[in-house]
């Protein structure tokens, strides 16, 4: 019931998850999915910009280190198919330098892992949503 | 006591003697030279100056001794021809001239005598009773016969005191007649002795044979009697040029320097002598040499005990600022290490977090397939999740473990090396990096070399840190770093060889400095190489570097074999 209701308001958002942790794109698309939104995965740099190519996404999660190509080269790639979209960045990394950098480059925010999913969740909706509140 | 220690130091002591000379040096000379200029030239111009106030002196003194004379000479041939042989030829009249002309002209004439042309004696008038005295022989008496007016030298004569004449010859009413007149010796005498200065100065006058006419003659002992070699040149000097001045400085017959200023008198048949002992003349001269003298000594000796103190106290300061010095080094190694140790942690963090991120995701799937009821068809998903935070775990156990065998390995002590294990263990360590860099790591090492007799933290620290550079170069681009060992002569080679963007040579003699940094703020400390250098250099080691921009760095690193370990292998 409360799906069908979300769904009149805000179609299912389309999101881009993007990290070469296969275990960890794995679990957590699964989980996103639950939580009513559609996931395409992409284990690489390559693999995601092709992804892109092919369909429009509402939001992307991208990983700062990938193992073909550096997170924030592709942040640059993505802003430019697509600058509309909105992109969440992760990062596994101590400093927070490199995801304050992503920002510098347009990404809309970012998280460190390991992370509450309930904050992806919140972040994605703020993404999509600008200054909108969902149903619940 | 620890500054005395240190002071001992030859080091700080061949210091200590160089600041001495130095402002010794620095400051005497120049006082020296200064003051001994200062001092010449002042002397120069105060002799300048005192020989010209004698010569004044002397010379103003010879015009009114000159016009006295030429007075006294003009008074008696005044009187001879105003008033005529006849006139005074009577002994009364003669008497009442005398008179007159004392009063006139002060005490002057002591007597007054007519001659006839054969020296004998027509009238007299004085205080002697001489009567009809006879001067044909005299020798004034044939001078006057012959120039007609005379001044004559000082002598003792009839009366036997000393005195002198002058005497002027006429000739009226058909004969020859002499009027002669005897200057008051005593009154002659002031004249000349009005001239004295300071303690030593005094005037007299000479005749053509050197014998005094003035002063000495009465009082031979206000000084050394005149010594006829000293003024044997005087005397030909003045009857060579009468009109002139001279100043002479030689000894006087006690053997003290004097000043002689002479001056002709009478044509030069006189000699005015002016003579002053040097030591005098120049008294106040020597007055200010001696005090000049007095600061010249206390000057220097102020300004070298200055110099030991103030040596003594930079010195210090120096050794002191040394040995902080010294700690500051120790200490920014140490950062030095903690900074690599820190970098080291960053990149181990990205490792562990990763598989963290997993399990807590893991976990969370579990949580949510829970909310759904203990389903059977969710059995198999259950057993996934579980391996895979298994899985996970053992990951990062593998990281803490790697990292704890690199961190308790920290203590200084020299220890057996196996250099190519201690490198295989930093390229784990830094393989994910690598992998994330998108740099492919090589290695190369030369198989039994001989173990190192060093410190392994400080090995892994300089290696990590020369790994993390050319990872560094490479991040942007990617690339290859290879690293490889071989053993030449007594030494490990250990060479790092990244394809990054290289240094330029501007930078290359600098990389080693303290500081020196092309990174951003923040992002390196400029410290890394100059430590690495630092250890290195501690162990009698060495590093080379060669960089061409835009095709990578290398460096080789020289490790001492310890010499046993050489023979033995």
């Amino acid at each position: 019931m409360d799906e069908k209701g979300t769904n009149k308001v805000f179609p299912r958002i389309r999101l881009l998850l993007v990290d070469d942790e296969v275990g960890f794109v794995e679990v957590l698309s699964k989980r996103v999915s639950r939580r009513d939104m559609e996931v395409t995965t992409a284990f690489s740099g390559s693999e995601a910009i092709q992804t892109l190519r092919r369909q429009d996404f509402d939001i992307a999660v991208l990983d700062l280190k990938l193992e073909d190509m550096d997170g924030i080269e592709v942040l640059k790639i993505f802003k430019k198919m697509d600058p509309k979209m909105p992109v969440i960045m992760l990062t596994g990394h101590g400093s927070e330098k490199s995801a304050l950098e992503g920002i510098k480059f347009g990404a809309f925010d970012y998280l460190t892992k390991p992370y509450e999913l309930d904050d992806l969740i919140q972040k994605i909706k703020e993404a999509v949503h600008p200054g909108g509140k969902s149903d619940e | 006591m620890n500054d005395e220690k240190q002071l001992a130091n030859p080091y700080y002591q061949s210091l200590n003697r160089k600041i001495i000379l130095t402002i010794i040096s620095v400051s005497i000379i120049p006082m020296i030279l200064v003051s001994s200029t200062i001092y010449l030239q002042f002397r120069s111009s105060y002799h300048e100056k005192v020989y010209d106030h004698l010569r004044e002196l002397v010379g103003k003194h010879k015009d009114d001794i000159d016009n006295f004379l030429r007075e006294r000479l003009t008074d008696i041939r005044i009187m001879a021809r105003s008033f005529g042989y006849k006139s005074l030829s009577n002994e009364s009249f003669l008497q009442e001239r005398l008179a007159a002309h004392q009063q006139e002209y002060g005490p002057y004439f002591v007597d007054l005598g007519v001659i006839n042309s054969k020296g004998e004696q027509i009238a007299y008038a004085g205080p002697f009773k001489l009567g009809k005295a006879q001067y044909s022989d005299a020798k004034w008496f044939n001078e006057v016969l012959r120039d007609k007016y005379v001044i004559s030298d000082v002598f003792l004569g009839l009366r036997g005191l000393p005195h002198f004449i002058v005497a002027v010859r006429n000739s009226t009413d058909d004969q020859t007649w002499i009027l002669r007149a005897t200057i008051d010796f005593v009154a002659f005498n002031t004249l000349v002795e009005n001239m004295r200065l300071g303690q030593t100065g005094f005037a007299f006058i000479l005749n053509k044979e050197g014998k005094p006419q003035t002063g000495p003659i009465t009082k031979p002992s206000l000084s050394t009697l005149p010594n006829k070699n000293i003024y044997n040149e005087f005397l030909s000097n003045s009857s060579s040029n009468p009109k002139e001045i001279h100043i002479t400085v030689k000894p006087d017959s006690a053997n003290h320097e004097s000043i002689y200023v002479t001056a002709g008198l009478k044509n030069g048949s006189w000699l005015l002598v002016y003579q002053q002992r040097v030591a005098d003349a120049f008294a106040d001269l020597d007055k200010t040499f001696k005090i000049t003298s007095i600061i010249m000594l206390l000057g220097p000796l102020a300004v070298i005990i200055m110099a030991f103190t103030l040596s003594r106290m930079i010195v210090k300061r120096i050794a002191i600022s040394d040995e902080e010095k010294q700690l500051m080094n120790e200490t920014v190694v140490e950062a030095g290490r903690l900074a690599s140790v820190g970098e080291l942690a960053a990149g181990v963090a990205h490792e562990i977090n990763n598989p963290v991120a997993i399990m807590v995701e893991e976990a969370g799937w579990l949580g949510d397939l829970l909310e759904d009821g203990c389903k059977d068809e969710n059995i198999p998903e259950f057993n996934r999740a579980i391996k895979q935070i298994k899985t996970q775990g053992k990951r990062c156990k593998e990281i803490t473990q790697k990292l704890l065998s690199f961190a308790r390995k920290t203590d200084d002590t020299v220890q057996d090396i196996e250099i190519n294990e201690l490198l295989e263990e930093l390229v784990a360590l830094s393989a994910q990096r690598a992998k994330y860099s998108l740099v492919e790591i090589t290695t190369n090492f030369e198989k039994n070399l001989p173990l190192l007799k060093l410190s392994l933290s400080e090995l892994q620290q300089v290696f990590l840190n020369l790994i993390n550079n050319a990872l560094d170069a490479m991040e942007v681009s990617g690339g290859s770093l290879k690293l490889a060992t071989r053993q030449k002569e007594k030494y490990i080679i250990v060479e790092i060889c990244d394809t990054g963007e290289g240094i330029p040579e501007a930078n290359l003699n600098r990389i080693f400095d303290p500081f020196f940094t092309t990174k951003s703020v923040g992002k390196g400390s400029g410290l890394g190489l100059s430590i690495c250098y630092g250890i290195i250099d501690k162990m009698q080691g060495k590093i080379e570097v060669q960089s061409t921009v835009g095709k990578g760095t290398t460096f080789n690193v020289f490790l001492p074999i310890s010499s046993e370990d050489l023979s033995g292998t």
